[in-house]
């Protein structure tokens, strides 16, 4: 695909309105680092992932403990937010998958907060990969669908796959915890990059697990996702977003 | 279905036993329990009842789930009936002699306008078990429900086995709350600052009624480990993680009492 020029002068791309609408492309791999791209305008970095709150209970003091934390983060929340992703790539219901995210997610304030980061993810890839079905989402939760269905159709939309958007969405939920710990603990960035590295394996095993489970979520629904949650996680949301004051939104 | 429990001719194999409470209306304003049924380590008692309601206490009349065992329990709460279900005592999970993981299955049912109390004692995961228990609540649309689940991870001092669950509650057939918890050794990251962080005993208290509906129940932290979460839905969760079984219950307790002061629903909240 050439660059357009117009693109490159920063001037509008005139969209057509009754064009039909587009097929999602023919998967560019390359599409994978658009979306996981931390730098990717979606609000990302405003969210520890419960790293704060770990912080603040000492619960996160070093590289070890921040492993473990992320390492905790991944196979709970971090699998059922890649099976999620995942199963709305492969095209099950997004809705009924909003409605599966509210039932794993007790703690209100991870509720809202998943809502405001889907509302966030929704409005940026509307912009980059547009397509019918991110616009039906956006039209039936004005408010916002839970961030992991909406990555797993910007993923479907880009091209991607149920296992790439199972990666994505695994990436994130430790990603940001670590970017989080290094502003927070002033950890070593090299070090704090190495607990990533460490855990890609890991975060290659869930994300597999994650693709599989959707592909079961095809034919039996979203009950046959993983529900995997961590107690601590969901306390410590709760008493951080009572906080007065707290650098990071969740 | 018939009660049961059989220990396989096969030596090593583990125990199939069921159990079954029914509770239906007597006509008479009271609820009767027409199918109390178990054997092997289910032995059902009926309690005398403090109100209406028909109260059931599981006793255990013998060591189980031991790894490889296959237990199934399951309670009906026919409409209009109100029933509260307890243990005499805590259920421990043990090792089998096989490295088979054991198997704790429970279906509930709970009709229109019933009331279920399910209050059993803790589960303790003892060393070198291994516990796979799953926990299905299937609620009509003007059912209520109060469920206590308190799980304390080794005896005093002891390294927990592994143990993973998973609770899934439905309303009028939609997914209300879907959790799987999992700890224990090979369960990654399990103790760490995500998951327990070196605590022992988590729980929670799980409250669905219609009321919630048209006044939903106010988020609350109460206390360093515990708090109240409004579900997405006419329901709330105290949720609670601490060091033993005893703050853990003090925990939900609170929880209960933080409930009762919300709702002055007396069948519902009379404390066991």
């Amino acid at each position: 695909m050439g660059l357009d020029p117009d693109v490159l002068d920063g001037a509008p791309v005139p969209v057509p309105v009754a064009a039909p609408a587009p097929a999602p492309s023919a998967g560019s791999r390359a599409a994978l680092l658009v979306l996981a791209d931390g730098r990717f305008p979606a609000g990302g970095h405003a969210h520890s992932g419960g790293a704060e709150a770990a912080v603040k209970a000492g619960r996160i003091h070093d590289a070890r403990t921040l492993e473990e934390f992320c390492r905790g983060r991944l196979h709970t929340t971090g699998l059922t937010a890649a099976a999620l992703a995942a199963a709305a790539a492969a095209g099950v219901d997004p809705l009924a998958l909003d409605d599966a995210a509210d039932a794993r997610t007790p703690a209100p304030a991870l509720r809202a907060a998943a809502r405001r980061l889907g509302r966030q993810l929704l409005r940026a890839a509307r912009a980059t990969w547009p397509s019918p079905e991110l616009d039906a989402l956006a039209a039936a939760r004005p408010r916002g669908a839970h961030q992991p269905v909406v990555l797993g159709l910007a993923a479907r939309a880009a091209g991607l796959g149920p296992p790439d958007a199972a990666l994505a969405a695994g990436h994130e939920t430790v990603s940001g915890s670590t970017t989080a710990a290094v502003r927070l603990l002033g950890l070593d960035p090299f070090d704090a990059t190495a607990v990533l590295a460490r855990l890609a394996p890991e975060l290659d095993h869930v994300a597999a697990r994650a693709a599989e489970a959707a592909r079961r979520a095809l034919g039996e629904g979203a009950d046959a996702l993983p529900a995997a949650s961590a107690p601590l996680l969901d306390l410590m949301a709760e008493q951080h977003a009572a906080w007065a004051v707290r650098l990071f939104a969740s | 279905m018939t009660a049961g429990a059989v220990r396989a001719a096969r030596p090593g194999a583990g125990l199939r036993a069921t159990a079954r409470i029914v509770a239906a209306v007597d006509g008479r304003g009271g609820t009767a329990l027409p199918v109390l049924d178990g054997a092997g380590p289910f032995a059902l008692r009926r309690l005398r009842p403090y109100g209406p309601g028909a109260r059931v206490a599981l006793v255990g009349a013998m060591s189980a789930p031991l790894g490889g065992d296959r237990l199934a329990l399951t309670a009906e709460a026919g409409d209009g009936t109100a029933l509260t279900f307890t243990t005499t005592a805590a259920t421990l999970a043990l090792p089998g002699r096989t490295g088979e993981p054991a198997t704790y299955d429970t279906r509930i049912r709970v009709g229109d306008g019933a009331v279920l109390r399910w209050l059993p004692e803790p589960l303790i995961s003892a060393r070198g078990s291994d516990l796979r228990a799953t926990t299905r609540v299937e609620l009509a649309p003007t059912a209520r429900l109060v469920l206590r689940e308190e799980q304390i991870l080794g005896r005093a001092g002891e390294e927990p086995g592994r143990l993973r669950s998973r609770l899934t509650v439905l309303r009028a057939g939609r997914v209300l709350f879907d959790q799987e918890l999992a700890y224990g050794p090979g369960v990654p990251g399990w103790d760490g600052g995500a998951v327990l962080g070196g605590l022992r005993a988590v729980g929670q208290l799980l409250v669905v009624d219609p009321a919630f509906e048209a006044r939903p129940a106010a988020s609350r932290v109460l206390g360093e480990g515990a708090a109240l979460m409004p579900l997405a839905g006419p329901a709330a969760v105290v949720g609670a993680v601490a060091r033993d079984g005893l703050e853990l219950r003090g925990a939900l307790d609170r929880g209960w009492r933080e409930f009762a002061r919300e709702c002055r629903d007396g069948g519902i909240w009379e404390q066991e």
